[in-house]
């Protein structure tokens, strides 16, 4: 069900590049057919949705929805770096109230939805196990009236689409690699490297879309 | 506040690590501040969050116990009850120090704690955890600092002014990575006084006699 400040938000996953239209009466039942075949960028896609209708309109089924999902990923997360199954539970269950709390921070097109949710899961790591602060990048000077270009964020999806395909393509240990230095092994030398994760073009987009900002604030 | 004319930026492994989260306090402080200043580098962390989320939605999930969601949905409830307008952040206008160098000397450069520690040179350590140490640095025009080499890492990011060594030169934004066997003598720019943050996981080792004297007090 699209409610009509959906369809005009943003965020509305529907016009994707490849014209694959998921969300329909069965939209309830859809977390498990987001595994269809290259449904990963409509995944991306529908996680926007949940997030733009949590962050815009305080939609509590959506937020469930995001919940269910991200939330045994957190725990699991948590657990890996060297929490115990109670404290990654308590931790867990606080980083997806943190989601609620600040999803008006939400930008469709700097990060998607398990990015975002990444930096708070790691954020709480950071406050918990090294009981320290966390110096953050200031923000830069965009305002509430700057609104993100639909391209940047069709973009953002595809791009955060194919990393996902890209890490799950990986041979085993390149991506047990990458989890051992996410999960904080202490292993990132030249991982980047390595793997030949496709950064570039993420990177460049970011890049791009930072300089038409910073060409729109002049 | 960014001028675009960043030469000398952060090595893929100190990005990945700060997005990891695996930095020491006053690492992530001046990993922070460069990235205010530099597109560059904010992108490329932007894009190794993106992997950390990968990581995320790929890896294993555990499952969460079954009172779980009720709590969640308890906490946001209360809180939303109690939700008013967030406090905007106190403006920070300081056009040396960028937000979070800022937040580390309560506001502003005028609000630094400057400690004289000989030729004209003045340091204000940072309140960070002891796992590496980060402090501010104001070197007069034309001043060199001592000639020194360091068993650990050494970041120097330039805040105001300039300053060159064997391995370049260092304007605003720009981070110097210096590494164990590096043994360096910066010399500040002599058109204007140099402010630098500079942040060592290990004690310095100064060559001379002088200035191994001064260490103590340098506390470096």
């Amino acid at each position: 069900m699209i409610s009509a400040d959906a369809l005009l938000s943003d965020c509305d996953p529907t016009p994707v590049a490849n014209g694959l239209k998921m969300r329909d009466s069965k939209d309830d039942t859809r977390a498990g057919s987001r595994i269809l075949n290259d449904g990963m960028h409509n995944d991306v896609a529908l996680w926007v949705d949940d997030m733009c209708r949590i962050r815009d309109n305080r939609d509590e089924g959506a937020f469930i929805k995001v919940f269910q999902h991200f939330g045994p990923r957190v725990k699991a997360f948590l657990m890996k770096t060297g929490m115990d199954a109670a404290l990654a539970e308590e931790c867990a269950q606080e980083v997806l109230v943190t989601v609620w709390n600040k999803a008006h921070l939400y930008d469709a097109s700097r990060a998607s939805p398990s990015t975002w949710i990444f930096t708070i899961a790691r954020n709480k790591k950071i406050d918990v196990l090294r009981k320290q602060r966390r110096p953050e990048p200031e923000d830069l000077p965009w305002g509430p009236e700057a609104e993100p270009d639909q391209e940047d964020v069709l973009g953002l999806q595809q791009e955060s689409a194919q990393l996902g395909r890209a890490l799950r393509d990986l041979p085993e240990k390149q991506r047990e690699l990458i989890e051992k230095a996410y999960f904080g092994d202490l292993s990132h030398s030249e991982i980047a490297e390595q793997t030949g994760l496709p950064l570039g073009t993420i990177k460049s987009r970011i890049r791009l879309a930072l300089e038409r900002l910073r060409h729109s604030l002049k | 506040m960014n001028d675009m004319t960043v030469k000398h930026h952060l090595t893929d492994d100190l990005l990945m690590a700060y997005s990891a989260g695996d930095l020491p306090e006053a690492v992530n402080l001046i990993v922070a501040t460069h990235i205010s200043l530099c597109d560059e580098c904010r992108a490329s962390l932007d894009a190794y969050d993106a992997v950390g989320g990968a990581v995320l939605d790929t890896c294993d999930t555990a499952m969460l116990s079954p009172g779980s969601l009720d709590a969640v949905l308890n906490m946001i409830h209360a809180q939303d009850s109690a939700v008013t307008d967030r406090p905007t952040p106190a403006s920070r206008n300081d056009s040396i120090l960028p937000a979070p160098l800022a937040d580390y000397v309560a506001g502003g450069l005028e609000n630094v704690k400057w400690r004289p520690v000989g030729m004209g040179v003045k340091q204000a350590v940072l309140p960070t955890s002891s796992e590496a140490s980060a402090r501010l640095l104001y070197i007069p025009a034309g001043t060199a600092i001592p000639d020194h080499g360091h068993t650990g890492i050494e970041l120097t990011l330039v805040l105001k002014g300039a300053f060159q060594d064997d391995d370049g030169y260092f304007a605003r934004g720009d981070i110097e990575i210096a590494s164990e066997d590096v043994h360096h003598t910066p010399v500040a720019d002599i058109s204007e006084d140099c402010i630098c943050l500079a942040v060592t996981d290990a004690p310095l080792k100064f060559k001379g006699l002088v200035p191994r004297i001064a260490q103590p007090f340098l506390g470096i």
